[in-house]
């Protein structure tokens, strides 16, 4: 056990939490998190690395952490790719780590190890091009077995998301010390304040680096009062767990918050806030960088600033004794902490010549060995650890010789610090290379600007490179009063990129860069020799920076690395894009209640119940789901859709049309609004009368097509397809508002205030006439219609055919839907009727040659490509699609027109979407558009867009089927059943 | 996401209310134009990095298409105006130059 007698503020000694590890039994404590709990007990391999299978350790304390990645909870809980350093430890945890096979210490992929030298840079790229099935069958599924982040979950997740909307004047992200300043400050100018921290705790760095006095105060006491002061106002919210993962356009935020991640679960998991705020206020600190030297990712190396994380928050001493390699003063502070802790510290090789102020005096004060101008030149270690470091002296050129070796558990690396500056770069901020402080920081003077031009996001504290606790409460502060402080005063840093190892870097030794994606400086330095100088290219040819963690620690060095290659300054190699999210945040956050049912809520008409009731099976159309066919008893689908087909050609049948788009369009300029909406003359139409209209874009492609009736002089009701309702009349309100605003004409949408019946068959007319009702069936004209009562409810009747049967469509406020379909229904059952579907009516639809918008059209397809032409006004002086049709690719021999297909094998159903082949046989000339089984000429009958099709009839042609088949097919009309149309004019 | 003002009902909203509707000022041509006058009107649209004039429509709010004048890169708007102009109003254009002004 490695828990410390005294320390950890954060941890209730008190109180044990079992949990398990890799199926292994283990003991923390209260406040523990998992990865500290692991350290007390010793453990310090968790993970092996994606790419060589290395053991790994944690190196940080806080979401940026690399390498400790879990999987976390089990069955249909099972989460991957969790973060150690985040997962708070309750009691009955359980975790396994991941990326190993068959277990963490005999891994079998650790063979990639032996042979790292053949895994440069761009492996992956390089080798498994060819044979092309070779990658298919051999390496992939090779690979996959042995690389991997974690498992994806195999079962519905059980819990429950939310989101959840949020408004404010400031948000504040990040709760330590310059976030609770700004807060504080925020919250007496009287906005409505939002604080949101990560962690569980405010106080941030505070709570470990406490050597400052504030206002006179032992800082502890400092974030104790503000936090106090801020909980006793009430314009100010505090949110812990919850990390502000974007800042979008406008000032738009994401917050992530985990619930109940800490405990067992109860109400929603995950919520994700959308907030709309004036103001953002990026508190967000600073990560701290790792050195790159030889064996810098065994077990056991860490940040200097997790190492005292975990003695002084968590009373665990990562290492009995530790080595600090360090470039700054700040890294004295883990040395001092763990002295007082009482942890020995074999050394401090600080990369600076001349190291001095107050805490480096503190450390010598203190016996402990401060070696100026050295590094760590090589490491040595096993799978469980680091168990030695060989020193280097730096500024002496690549080509030294390594100096004492130090036994030591534990290396505490403090390579300088990167503000966290994503929340300024997400919406358009600029970052700024600050060659002083060797960092890139938020560039004040190219802010992201809110919708009036202002900056919206500012930053303050760590994140804009103030390295004191006066800098950064002085940051905070922003215009108002500030605060004293009295701390120690800190020498600038000397960074180090490259430690020097055994000779050149070359020798096999890596330095690593990305733990996460084992990118290491030889690897960069290979992409800048074979040419990827962008920084964007270096960071895809080698994976820098594009991990889980997405180069929070490394990417800063890298960058270095290239530059130094390339012989460049760090600004003219710039560095790669922020991307939402700051950390990654789970699926279920983002799907929220928006699953099942109400994924994509569908519209229903008033019989869906009824359809249902009569074993309809649903199919999609638009939002809509209309019944595809009525299941008899245990029936397949081709029985039902005959018998439905047979009924409507033998006797008649009942579809629910409510589907069809309604709009009502009025005013003294309907007609020629209309003339332009239309590719045939609609100002004609008289009214009583109906006429089919086809609806083209600017483009002369066919977008819509419909019955429009003229109710009266200025009104007109324009049937849409059911899909098309809601975009046909968008489309109609486009036009009116902002092209032909000179119009007097309004439009509504009145699709669900009318349900709509087609009563097809023979027989149609014969039921009609049963009902008690004004309208003369008989003496309603073809293309004509009538208002009037039928069995005491009010009616339209229009008399339309869609299946080439004498046909009535019957429109009645939805509230008589139910009513009297079921009258209808009831009425007779000596003449057959019954209810069919869409599949029925496609299939009548095709036998009569009747196109639909979407199966014969593709937004390429014009009427006179589909036979039209008699439908486009050769008068209108203009129209939608009038001057596009003129067009010379529109107007051209050759194009795509519409036939029918009749297969030489009648009983042969070609597939939807099969080409027709040119003669050679080396071109597709066309392709199926719509194909069924016509059980009423008892042959498959199909309708294709063929190359100059109607100039081809009787032509053979070649249909491929797959690769290898191909059958005969001959061009006919499109027109299969009753030619002359006789059926429905009796 | 853009935070857009609806200047027909007045009502401030998610861009997510909205639907864009591509560059504006765009001049339909007569049925009597060239081929290479309508294919300019169909297909040809500026991409600047800077202002733009832009359609859009309360799609769902109050349904009306309205102009916004805005700046593609730092994302600034300078205004919205009604759809039945030819040009943006005078007030628009003063902005623009106040605001993009060197
Ligand atoms: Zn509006």
């Amino acid at each position: 056990m490695t828990r410390l007698a005294n320390g950890g503020a954060l941890i209730d000694r008190d109180t044990p939490v079992s949990f398990t590890f890799d199926g292994k039994q283990f003991r923390g404590v209260k406040g523990d998190t998992l990865a500290s709990a692991m350290l007390a007990n010793g453990v310090k391999l968790v993970n092996r690395s994606y790419k060589y299978h290395r053991p790994r350790g944690v190196v940080t304390s806080g979401p940026e952490e690399p390498n400790g990645l879990v999987n976390l909870g089990s069955g249909n809980r099972h989460e991957p790719n969790i973060r150690m350093t985040q997962i708070e430890l309750f009691d009955g945890l359980e975790a396994t780590s991941q990326n190993r096979y068959p277990s963490l210490r005999n891994d079998v992929g650790v063979l990639n190890a032996a042979a790292s030298r053949l895994y440069p840079a761009g492996f992956y790229y390089k080798t498994f091009i060819h044979p092309r099935h070779a990658w298919k069958y051999l390496f992939e599924p090779m690979i996959r077995r042995i690389a991997g982040l974690g498992r994806a979950p195999t079962e519905a997740d059980p819990d429950t998301y939310e989101h959840q909307y949020a408004f404010c004047d400031t948000l504040i992200a990040g709760g330590g010390a310059s976030g609770l300043l700004a807060a504080r400050r925020a919250g007496e100018a009287g906005g409505r304040v939002m604080l949101v921290e990560q962690t569980e705790r405010l106080g941030g760095r505070l709570l470990v680096d406490d050597d400052a006095e504030i206002d006179g105060k032992p800082a502890r006491e400092w974030v104790a009062e503000q936090v106090a002061a801020l909980e006793a106002m009430e314009n100010v919210t505090i949110r812990l767990r919850t990390c502000c993962s974007a800042a979008y356009d406008h000032g738009y935020a994401l917050l992530y918050e985990r619930r109940t991640d800490h405990t067992m679960p109860t109400g929603p998991r995950h919520r994700l806030w959308r907030v709309r705020t004036k103001q953002i206020i990026g508190a967000t600190g600073m990560i701290e960088r790792p050195i790159p030297f030889y064996g810098n990712d065994f077990p056991g190396v860490m940040l200097a600033s997790a190492v005292r994380d975990y003695v002084k928050l968590w009373g665990v001493a990562p290492g009995q004794t530790t080595v600090l390699y360090t470039t700054n003063d700040d890294g004295y502070r883990t040395a001092l902490a763990l002295h007082e802790a009482g942890c020995k510290v074999a050394a401090i090789l600080d990369s600076r010549a001349d190291p001095a102020g107050l805490l480096v005096e503190q450390a010598k004060t203190a016996g402990i060995t401060v070696h100026p101008s050295t590094g760590i030149g090589k490491t040595e270690g096993t799978k469980d650890g680091v168990t030695a470091i060989h020193t280097v002296p730096l500024g002496k050129g690549d080509d030294v010789a390594l100096g004492e070796k130090i036994d030591c558990d534990c290396v505490a690396m403090a390579g300088g610090w990167s503000p966290v500056v994503h929340l300024y770069s997400h919406s358009g901020g600029k970052v700024m290379w600050d060659a002083g402080r060797a960092m890139y920081r938020p560039d004040p003077d190219n802010p992201p600007r809110d919708s009036s031009g202002e900056a919206y996001v500012r930053m303050v504290g760590g994140a804009t490179g103030a390295l004191t606790t006066q800098d950064v409460l002085t940051s905070a502060a922003g215009n108002g009063e500030g605060v004293s402080v009295h701390g120690p005063a800190e020498q600038p840093t000397a960074s180090v990129w490259f430690t020097p190892s055994h000779g050149k870097a070359a020798l096999g030794g890596k330095h690593f860069l990305d733990y996460q994606n084992d990118v290491t400086v030889a690897d960069i330095r290979l992409a800048a020799r074979e040419g990827f100088e962008s920084v964007e290219h270096a960071k895809r040819y080698t994976t820098l920076g594009m991990a889980t963690d997405q180069g929070k620690l490394s990417n800063i060095n890298g960058h270095a690395i290239l530059a130094d290659t390339l012989g460049k300054a760090m600004p003219e190699v710039g560095t790669t894009t922020f991307r939402p999210p700051y950390t990654p945040i789970s699926m279920g956050s983002i799907a929220g209640q928006q699953k099942g049912s109400l994924f994509k809520p569908f519209r229903q008409t008033a019989l869906h119940e009824w359809h249902a009731e009569q074993g309809a099976e649903f199919e999609p159309v638009g939002d809509w789901r209309r019944p595809y066919r009525y299941q008899k008893g245990g029936e397949g689908r081709e029985t039902s859709i005959t018998r439905e087909i047979r009924r409507v050609r033998e006797k008649v049948g009942l579809l629910d049309a409510s589907t069809l788009g309604k709009l009502i369009v009025r005013g003294p300029d309907a007609g020629k609004f209309l003339d332009l909406m239309y590719t045939n003359m609609m100002s004609t139409l008289k009214p009583g009368k109906c006429r089919y209209g086809l609806m083209c874009d600017d483009n002369g492609f066919l977008m819509d097509d419909g019955v429009v009736a003229r109710l009266d002089e200025q009104t007109f009701l324009c049937h849409t397809t059911s899909g098309g309702s809601d975009r046909v009349h968008a489309w109609m309100e486009e036009w009116l508002q902002t092209e032909w605003f000179d119009l007097k004409v309004l439009t509504a949408n009145v699709t669900e205030q009318w349900s709509q019946f087609a009563v097809a068959g023979p027989n149609a007319r014969a039921l009609l006439d049963r009902l008690e009702g004004d309208v003369d069936f008989a003496a309603l004209p073809f293309m004509g219609f009538a208002d009037g009562t039928l069995g005491g409810m009010p009616v339209r009747v229009f008399r339309i055919s869609f299946s080439g049967e004498l046909s009535y469509e019957l429109a009645t406020p939805t509230a008589f839907a139910v009513s009297l379909w079921e009258l209808l229904l009831g009425s007779g059952d000596d003449l057959g009727v019954g209810p069919y579907g869409t599949e029925a009516l496609h299939v009548l639809r095709a036998e009569k040659g009747f196109i639909v918008i979407g199966d014969e059209t593709d937004g390429t397809v014009t009427p006179h490509d589909v036979g039209m032409s008699w439908a486009v006004s050769k008068k209108k002086e203009d129209f939608l699609g009038k001057r596009a049709m003129e067009r010379p690719d529109l107007t051209r021999k050759g194009r795509k027109q519409l036939v029918g297909l009749l297969t030489e094998d009648p009983n042969f159903v070609l597939p939807d979407g099969a080409h027709a082949l040119s003669a050679d046989g080396t071109r597709a000339i066309g392709h199926v558009t719509s194909t069924y089984h016509s059980p009423t000429i008892k042959r498959s009958i199909a309708m294709a867009l063929i190359e100059g099709g109607m100039d081809r009839m009787g032509e053979v042609l070649e249909i491929g089927i797959d690769r290898k088949t191909t059958v005969k097919a001959v061009i006919a009309s499109p027109v299969f059943y009753d030619k002359d149309g006789a059926r429905q004019n009796v | 996401m853009l935070l857009i003002q609806c200047p027909a009902c007045g009502v401030e909203a998610e861009e997510t209310e909205f639907a864009a509707g591509g560059e504006a000022h765009i001049v339909r041509p007569g049925p009597g134009c060239t081929d290479a006058e309508w294919a300019s009107y169909l297909f040809d649209r500026k991409n600047p990095r800077g202002v733009h004039y832009e359609r859009w429509r309360h799609a769902f709010g109050c349904g009306k298409w309205f102009h916004m004048a805005r700046h593609t890169h730092t994302l600034e708007v300078f205004g919205v105006y009604a759809a039945d102009v030819l040009d943006p109003p005078q007030e628009i254009k003063d902005r623009i130059a106040e605001r993009t002004a060197p």
